[in-house]
This record gives structure tokens, C-alpha cells and sequence, in this order.
């Protein structure tokens, strides 16, 4: 597989990933519960609310309830999945989840959409680019930031049998789809090219602008070895060495604060093992803003040409 | 129904143990413990239907208690032990190093008869909601029991979560308040009022019930009442008005024992005042 194999025709939501898989674990397995913080619609949570009426939980706009409620479901053996914007999901329980899910080790997966700039118009109330440091640092917790449709449904399936707490990042925009469905494994990188002059590692929204990087950077002579780590923590360390000893320079790219998110991650992991240059495509310790997606992504450097830019820099930085 | 005797017996010994504890490392909040002690003993030794020596986490088919308030933990810890989920001599290991019986409860111990960690405020009644309806959806008509400090309920998730129980018609819920009127910077009604507490649980859709926490005789037939509440469509909610540092005179008609460990003249002091009922651990 390269990057060559990817020209996607079709357009969704990562949320609909969600939504879509989570109606399918409603059919599948009885022990999976619904929470939702008055967001049903907007987290695509109808099929499973409309089908499974017992098992959802409409919470009202009150999130530490839902989060507690959650914890408590699994003591009987629920497999409970929280629904609302990421902000409202990390920043605003923090504390809840800290203490009731992560500390008191409780199986709640924490569904996550609207994460960062491509939230878009509603603005920085709304578009948490902290969140994934924030559940990082949490003791246990699993980190998932799927890059597209069919990578979130396929991450939405595979987290109902991952025994612990799990945190599932997802946006709001139409994305093109790409990602295999059947490939994937939480904990584990996907290589999606080949090349030996400089790493790339992407999560999120920020694979796909990744792949047309990669293309265009080809066509200038750079091989790019791709790769998308969809789990933040725990992260394939493995695969991470395996690409920088053989480029010998990294760039990061996320849809995050350079603070806390994936860069961070692969930086403690090659600065371990293997220390190379490192350029991060992250948004520079800011808030967010209204405006469209694409112009958001271009404001805040997380476009197709910063990636470029960041990988010629981390050549010349070997 | 056990004898009113030996829950009181019960009860001086977990009023010994708490402050036995609390003294060993000169830390813990013996007030708060002292005040719930009888309705702890009344609660594990009357109301609950559990197994203490196969404790299991998802707990189905048996009654769940969710101590809410987790810094009143000595209470708690001695009622579990002396209920038989652990043996008493480890209630030696309150507070040190590497003990199970941390300072506030978790599960991360793996102590028998915890399921939630608690000591950051106002998180347990949504936890025991919960838990209550992952009961109705295991066809489990056992019951759920929470219990609240006072001052707790300045914390606004407290009132999230009582907006959802009536809501969601959690039946299966027995809350109780320990309302004692301190916290740790002086008296309720000072610090933050709570205002009307009965008008307020009833306004949300709790069916309220008062009683004395210091009456053995009323608590044993308040929770009596509350069960044959439930399974009726709403949550119920008791307040219980206490002492802090009940059953030590020093102890009690102030604030300053919230999180304060006596010394070994105190001790002395309040052992001669609590009787040896079943044996120091």
C-alpha cells in the first residue's frame, strides 16, 4: 500500500463512524449502554437511542452526571459509551472521570466529537485542542483519535472489548474516507507509505492533509514513510523506531496544541530510544476561533503546505 | 431484625476503632465518621443484603452502599471489617504506606466492599444511579444506598444528579444526608446555606424522610420505611440530622474535629467513654 492508493470519492463525518458502530454493538451485545448529554443528534447517536430505548440515557445538559452514571452502570456489568462535544467530555468533568472512571479503573468509553479547529464556526468555547493531553495524562486511560469514517467505526467497534477506560476523539466536518476498515488494531500504527527521507506521523483529520503532503513532497524527490497512529496512548513505540532509524528526522502532525497531544507522545518515545529532529504541526499554544474548517486549518498551520514545509525542515535538520 | 443491643454494642466498637485509627497516624476526620457511626451499623448490620466473603465488583443480586463523602472513611473501613469483607487486625494499616485502607476509599486497593472511589465531592449519588439502573436492566431488585455529607451538597453535581434519579424514576435508591450543619470552615448555615433541604429534595422529586442519626431505635425504623418506599416510581432521600464527633464529648458541638486526629491524652479520653464491646482490632 502507498499513498498512491488513496483517492477517495466519498465524504463523511468521523461522527457518523460513531454512530454507525455504535447502533451495530446495540444489535451485537446487550451490555453496551448509551449516555448522551443533549446531543443526540449531533453525536449520530439516534439509531442507537431510537432502537435501544431501554439502554440509552438522555442526561440532559449536565455532563459530571452523566460521567458518574456511566462509572456506576459498569458495576453490573454495562459497557457504557458517553456521547457529547470533546470539550464537555475532558475539560468540563476532568475531575469526574479522573476519580470515578480512571482511579476506580471503571470500563467507560468516553466518545468524544466537534474535537479542535474543525469544529469550525461555533468557535474556541468549543474547540478543545487540550483534550488529548488532558486524557493522556490520566493514569490507564486509552487514547483514540481515528482519521476518518471508517477508521472511527472500525476504533468504536474494537474499544467495546478493550477492558478499561478509553477516551474516542472524533470531529464534527465531512472527511474523505480512506482508511481500511478491517485493518484495524488499537495499539497498533498503520503504514500507509513507504520512503526513507523523512517520518511523518499523523493522527485525526490531519492523516489525510498527511497523504496529499506526501504526494506532492514525491513529486519534489521526498519519500515520505507515513505513518498514522490512531492510538495516542498506549503507542506503538515499535513502530515509531522503525520508521526514524530509518529517515533519521520525524514531523508530527495533529489536529492539538503542540502541548500535551501526539507530538509530545512520538517526542518521549524517540528521545527514549532514538533522539532525531522534530517538527510539530500543532496549533502554537493558541485558542481557536470562528471561521470555516479549511480556513481555520490554514490559519493555525495545520494545512497541507505546513506539513511540507515542516518536512523540509526536518531534512535539513538531520 | 438484630437486636437494637447489639447494634449499639456494634456501634461503640466502630466509634472505638475510629478513633484508634485515626490516632495510630495522627490523621484522618474523625467527626464526620463518629456522627454516621449508628447508621453505618444500622445499615450493614439490619438493611443490606450482601456477601462479604465473596465479594464480587458487579455485586448482583445483593444491596450496594456508595459512601459519597470518602473522607469519612474510618467509619466506613471499621463497619467492613467488623461486617466480615476483610480481617479487623488490618484496620491497624489506616493511612500508612502500601495499606489497602487508603485515605480515602478506592478500588485501586482492591479492598473488599468498595466498588467507587470517593473523596472528591458530589460524585457518589451519580454513580449510584448508575448502578441503580444497571440493576432494573439485570432484572436485580436489590437496593441502592448512598450517604452525603452536608456540605457535600454544596457541590452542583449533587443537584444534576438529583434533577436525573426522579427523572429517570430510580426507585431503587435510598440516599441519606448527614446533616450535621458543619464543614471544615464553621457552620453550614455560615459557610453556604443550604437553605430549606426538605423543600429543596422535594421540589427536584424526592420522597424526603427525616430522623435522628443518633437514635439507633429511629434510624433502624427509617431505613425500614424508606424500603418499603422504593419500587414505587421515585428516589428517596433521608435526612439524617447528627452530631458531629457523636459519642465523645470533646468532640462534639464544633467544627474542629472535621479532619483532626486526637492525641494520646485525648484518646485515653475518649476510649474511657466507649466501651469495649467486641474486642480491639
Amino acid at each position: 500500500m502507498s499513498i498512491h492508493d488513496f483517492n477517495p470519492t466519498e465524504k463523511k463525518d468521523t461522527r457518523s463512524g460513531f454512530g454507525d458502530a455504535l447502533y451495530e454493538l446495540g444489535k451485537e451485545d446487550e451490555r453496551v449502554v448509551g449516555l448522551c448529554a443533549d446531543l443526540t443528534g449531533s453525536l449520530k447517536m439516534n439509531a442507537f437511542a431510537d432502537n435501544f430505548p431501554d439502554r440509552f440515557f438522555q442526561t440532559g445538559v449536565a455532563e459530571a452526571n452523566m460521567i458518574g452514571m456511566a462509572a456506576g452502570l459498569t458495576i453490573g456489568g454495562k459497557i457504557p459509551f458517553t456521547g457529547t462535544f470533546a470539550n464537555f467530555s475532558t475539560g468540563r468533568v476532568y475531575d469526574q472521570i479522573r476519580q470515578s472512571i480512571a482511579y476506580s479503573g471503571k470500563n467507560v468509553k468516553i466518545c468524544a466529537s466537534h474535537a479542535g479547529l474543525t469544529l469550525g464556526e461555533d468557535g474556541a468555547t468549543h474547540q478543545i485542542l487540550e483534550d488529548i493531553g488532558l486524557m493522556r495524562m490520566l493514569p490507564g486511560m486509552t487514547v483514540i483519535n481515528p482519521c476518518d469514517y471508517n477508521q472511527t467505526f472500525a476504533a468504536t467497534k474494537a474499544i467495546k472489548d478493550w477492558e478499561g477506560p478509553v477516551y474516542l476523539r472524533f470531529g464534527r466536518p465531512s472527511w474523505p474516507i480512506f482508511a481500511p476498515k478491517d485493518r484495524f488494531e488499537i495499539g497498533k500504527a498503520w503504514k500507509i507509505n513507504d520512503g526513507a527521507d523523512v517520518t511523518i506521523i499523523a493522527t485525526g483529520h490531519l492523516v489525510w492533509y498527511s497523504i496529499l503532503a506526501a504526494k506532492e513532497l514525491e513529486k519534489e524527490g521526498i519519500a515520505v514513510d507515513l505513518l498514522n497512529i490512531h492510538t495516542i496512548k498506549p503507542i506503538d513505540e515499535e513502530a515509531i523506531l522503525a520508521s526514524v532509524r530509518k529517515t533519521g528526522c520525524l514531523v508530527t502532525a495533529e489536529e492539538h496544541n503542540r502541548f500535551g497531544g501526539l507530538g509530545e507522545a512520538v517526542a518521549q518515545v524517540t528521545s527514549t530510544h532514538y533522539p532525531v529532529a522534530q517538527e510539530f504541526v500543532a496549533v502554537d499554544d493558541k485558542f481557536g476561533e470562528s471561521g470555516k474548517p479549511e480556513d481555520l486549518m490554514k490559519k493555525y498551520g495545520l494545512d497541507v503546505t505546513d506539513i511540507i514545509s515542516a518536512a523540509k525542515r526536518a531534512i535539513a535538520r538531520k | 431484625m438484630a437486636e437494637l443491643t447489639e447494634l449499639k454494642k456494634r456501634s461503640s466498637q466502630v466509634r472505638r476503632d475510629i478513633v484508634r485509627m485515626v490516632h495510630s497516624q495522627s490523621s484522618g476526620h474523625p467527626g464526620g465518621s463518629l456522627g454516621c457511626t449508628d447508621f453505618l451499623t444500622a445499615l450493614y448490620g439490619e438493611m443490606m443484603h450482601f456477601d462479604p466473603q465473596h465479594f464480587s465488583m458487579d455485586g448482583k443480586g445483593e444491596d450496594l452502599f456508595f459512601l459519597s463523602n470518602g473522607h469519612i472513611s474510618p467509619v466506613w473501613y471499621s463497619t467492613l471489617a467488623r461486617s466480615g469483607y476483610f480481617p479487623i487486625a488490618e484496620l491497624g494499616t489506616f493511612r500508612a504506606l502500601n495499606t489497602r485502607l487508603q485515605g480515602h476509599p478506592t478500588t485501586a486497593e482492591h479492598l473488599p466492599g468498595i466498588r467507587m472511589a470517593s473523596g472528591s465531592l458530589g460524585q457518589g449519588l451519580s454513580v449510584a444511579i448508575g448502578a441503580a439502573l444497571a440493576k432494573k436492566l439485570n432484572g436485580d431488585d436489590k437496593l441502592v444506598f448512598t450517604l452525603h455529607g452536608d456540605g457535600e451538597l454544596q457541590e452542583g453535581q449533587i443537584w444534576e444528579a438529583a434533577m436525573a434519579a426522579p427523572h429517570m424514576k430510580v426507585d431503587n435508591l435510598i440516599a441519606t444526608v448527614d446533616f450535621n450543619n458543619r464543614q471544615i470552615d464553621g457552620d453550614v448555615s455560615d459557610v453556604m446555606s443550604l437553605g430549606n433541604l426538605r423543600a429543596k429534595w422535594e421540589a427536584f422529586g424526592w420522597k424526603v424522610l427525616e430522623m435522628d442519626g443518633s437514635d439507633m431505635a429511629a434510624i433502624v425504623q427509617t431505613l425500614h420505611e424508606a424500603k418499603s418506599m422504593t419500587g414505587k416510581g421515585y428516589p428517596i432521600v433521608i435526612i439524617m440530622r447528627t452530631e458531629m464527633g457523636q459519642g465523645v464529648d470533646f468532640m462534639m458541638g464544633t467544627h474542629k474535629w472535621h479532619g483532626v486526629a486526637p492525641n494520646d491524652e485525648q484518646l485515653a479520653q475518649a476510649l474511657q467513654q466507649l466501651e469495649e464491646t467486641e474486642g480491639d482490632y
